[in-house]
């Protein structure tokens, strides 16, 4: 089959689902975006903005690159034997490719993958051999530059057996104007492979944002999932999957969500626990300032005996105009399955604030020493600098309140 | 140093300092007794400006200057430290990088900084609990040598200490006590400490003790002989006293 065929046989699926609203968030109209590749054609001025979202235009510590502006493929780089980096257009010529094409996510999942798959045009290709450990992150960068356009990127991240991938991936709009992102990400780790994937979002107050990630993890693969956004949007919706196919998977989704201005984000993570001894947790972490209005949602199903899941949802209200809704979720389908939640939604103690001032700070040094330490997720499973990097990003978010 | 002037505080509506008088100077140690909510603990919140505490009447002077007026971030600067009874579990704040926060405020640079804390927590054992969050998942021993810990490093002239021996083993008792006699003996310094139980009066040289019953100082007096007569009858003889006095 080549991705003609393969297309050909998905046109209709995604046809019928162009009117499918998603499940969660906010409903938007497609038709007052256009699908385009876009006027831009570098990243070219938007340094500073990528270096906040961990994009190192310097490829220090990297290992493999790849940029995307609207929906132009600009630039893509791998320095590891056993790593492939390439535009998703150029990947696909190789048919062993098409496995990955559209297996995890669906396209008729919502009106967004369906428009995604009709106008797709580009995203990254990323694999790593069996037996390669890049130790080193490869980074992608999608940068929305035009405005009222849908950048509709298509990511397919491939991770051989008992192979090792960090990737993290730094999104941006370099405009105060209209957008819609719809990242379709299907991450696949065979077995005993392991991918970290860091994603930061740094968007703006009119763009709409509509992540789809499915990850298949195999036997006793392992995938973790950071994610962070630190910037004000129109809406943000997403619910990422991980689905633990064989024995022993685990997953982590862990997932800061800074919600500013009128922002409406509708945040999840599933994980599905299909093989006997998956694990997995998500964890999340929800400040709502303003009047921005944020859903944290978690769904862990344990399908196989022997699984352990375990959900943390967190949230901070700082302002009295903002809301969090946290709906946690378990799913037990068999009697020898471990599944537990906690989730809390509070503001700052005075008690706390009182405390830390007898200490010596100011009230404004101890909001920003409360809310660090309520972000402190630990960097599960990234290299130091990485790990270090992340810390770094949610200093600066406590101490810019 | 320190001198309160027939202080009134009310706290949460209800007014809990009734008119307290009260003198500590410097290289003195005062232990403050009394039975659960007679207002001790109000009275060092008040001392050291916790906005909760609402001064009604009366002064507090410190090196000879009212302070009545200044907020809890002024008297800290001043010289005013306190150790709490309770203080807050600060998940993810870490010990370490919390005490490290309260020495670059007082003007250390990073590489001293790390030597005075490393100096304190070998000091008060606190070596294997820098990396854990602040009070999460400490025993009563370990909150309160990381609490005196916290509070000396800040290096106070006037050291208000709620409760530093409440709940506290014998060995964590003699390390706390050796750890504030050590802090006293330098110049200049004073201290006011709560004892509920008065176990840390082995431990420190204090020079005076006040007992405070229903907002009020009742009786003050030689540490020694109150503090064994009140471990002997307890409170209830204060309270017998104070009638009598009456």
């Amino acid at each position: 089959m080549n991705l003609e065929e393969a297309r050909r046989l998905l046109k209709p699926k995604a046809e019928k689902a162009l009117a499918k609203p998603a499940p969660h968030g906010l409903d938007l109209n497609l038709s007052v975006f256009k699908l385009g590749t876009g006027f831009a054609t570098g990243v070219e001025g938007s340094e500073r903005i990528l270096e906040s979202v961990g994009i190192d235009l310097g490829e220090r510590n990297r290992s493999g690159s790849y940029y995307q502006v609207d929906n132009r493929a600009v630039y893509a780089s791998a320095r590891h034997s056993g790593l492939t980096v390439k535009p998703l257009s150029e990947a696909l010529k190789d048919p062993k490719n098409l496995d990955y094409y559209w297996k995890a996510v669906s396209v008729n999942t919502d009106k967004y993958t369906a428009a995604a798959f009709l106008g797709e045009k580009e995203g990254y290709f990323i694999k790593v051999d069996d037996g390669v450990n890049v130790d080193t992150p490869v980074q992608a960068c999608l940068l929305l530059r035009t405005p009222g356009l849908i950048q509709a990127p298509h990511n397919i991240v491939v991770v051989g057996e008992n192979s090792k991938l960090h990737v993290i991936t730094g999104c941006a709009a370099m405009r105060e104007e209209a957008g819609l992102h719809i990242g379709i990400s299907e991450f696949y780790v065979k077995k005993g492979g392991t991918l970290t994937f860091t994603m930061i979002h740094s968007w703006g107050k009119e763009i709409h944002v509509r992540p789809r990630t499915v990850a298949h993890v195999e036997e006793d693969g392992v995938f973790i999932s950071h994610y962070i956004n630190t910037s004000p949007v129109a809406s943000l919706q997403t619910h990422p999957a991980a689905h633990l196919n064989g024995n022993g998977g685990r997953a982590h989704l862990s997932s800061i969500i800074i919600s500013r201005g009128a922002s409406q984000i509708d945040v999840g993570g599933a994980l599905e626990l299909s093989a006997p001894a998956c694990s997995g947790e998500i964890l999340s972490r929800t400040i709502g300032f303003d009047k921005s209005i944020t859903v944290a949602r978690a769904r862990v199903a344990g399908k196989a005996p022997n699984v352990k899941g375990h959900v943390e949802c967190r949230g901070l209200l700082l302002s009295n105009e903002s809301r969090i809704d946290a709906i946690p979720e378990l799913e037990a389908r068999i009697q020898d399955v471990q599944l537990t939640h906690e989730a809390a939604i509070g503001r700052i103690a005075e008690e706390e604030l009182i405390y830390l001032m007898a200490r010596g700070f100011t009230e404004e040094e101890a909001r920003s020493i409360i809310v660090r330490g309520f972000l402190s997720v630990e960097p599960t499973g990234l290299p130091e600098n990485l790990a270090k990097y992340l810390e770094s990003v949610l200093d600066n978010i406590a101490a810019s309140l | 140093m320190l001198y309160l002037k027939n202080l009134v505080v009310e706290l949460g509506g209800k007014t809990v300092i009734k008119g307290v008088d009260l003198q500590v100077n410097r290289g003195e140690l005062a232990l403050l007794m009394g039975p659960n909510g007679s207002g001790k603990s109000t009275l060092l919140h008040a001392i050291v400006g916790d906005k909760r505490c609402r001064v009604v009447s009366g002064a507090l002077f410190f090196d000879e200057k009212e302070i009545t007026g200044l907020t809890m971030e002024e008297r800290v600067r001043l010289g005013l430290g306190l150790g709490f009874q309770f203080p807050p579990r600060l998940k993810g704040v870490r010990l370490r990088s919390l005490a490290l926060r309260i020495l670059e405020k007082k003007g250390f640079p990073s590489d001293e900084a790390e030597k005075v804390l490393e100096e304190y927590s070998r000091l008060l054992r606190m070596e294997s609990l820098l990396d854990k969050d602040f009070n999460v998942g400490f025993s009563g021993g370990e909150a309160k040598r990381a609490e005196l810990m916290l509070t000396l490093i800040q290096n106070p002239r006037l050291l208000l200490l709620d409760e530093p021996d409440s709940g506290v083993d014998v060995e964590n008792l003699a390390l706390i006590g050796s750890a504030i006699s050590r802090y006293l003996s330098s110049n200049g310094r004073a201290a006011i400490l709560i004892t509920h139980t008065g176990y840390i009066a082995k431990h420190v040289k204090a020079s005076e003790a006040h007992v405070m019953i229903d907002g009020r100082i009742v009786c003050s007096g030689d540490p020694g002989e109150m503090v064994s007569n009140i471990m002997e009858h307890g409170f209830e003889a204060c309270v017998n006293c104070r009638r009598a006095k009456q």
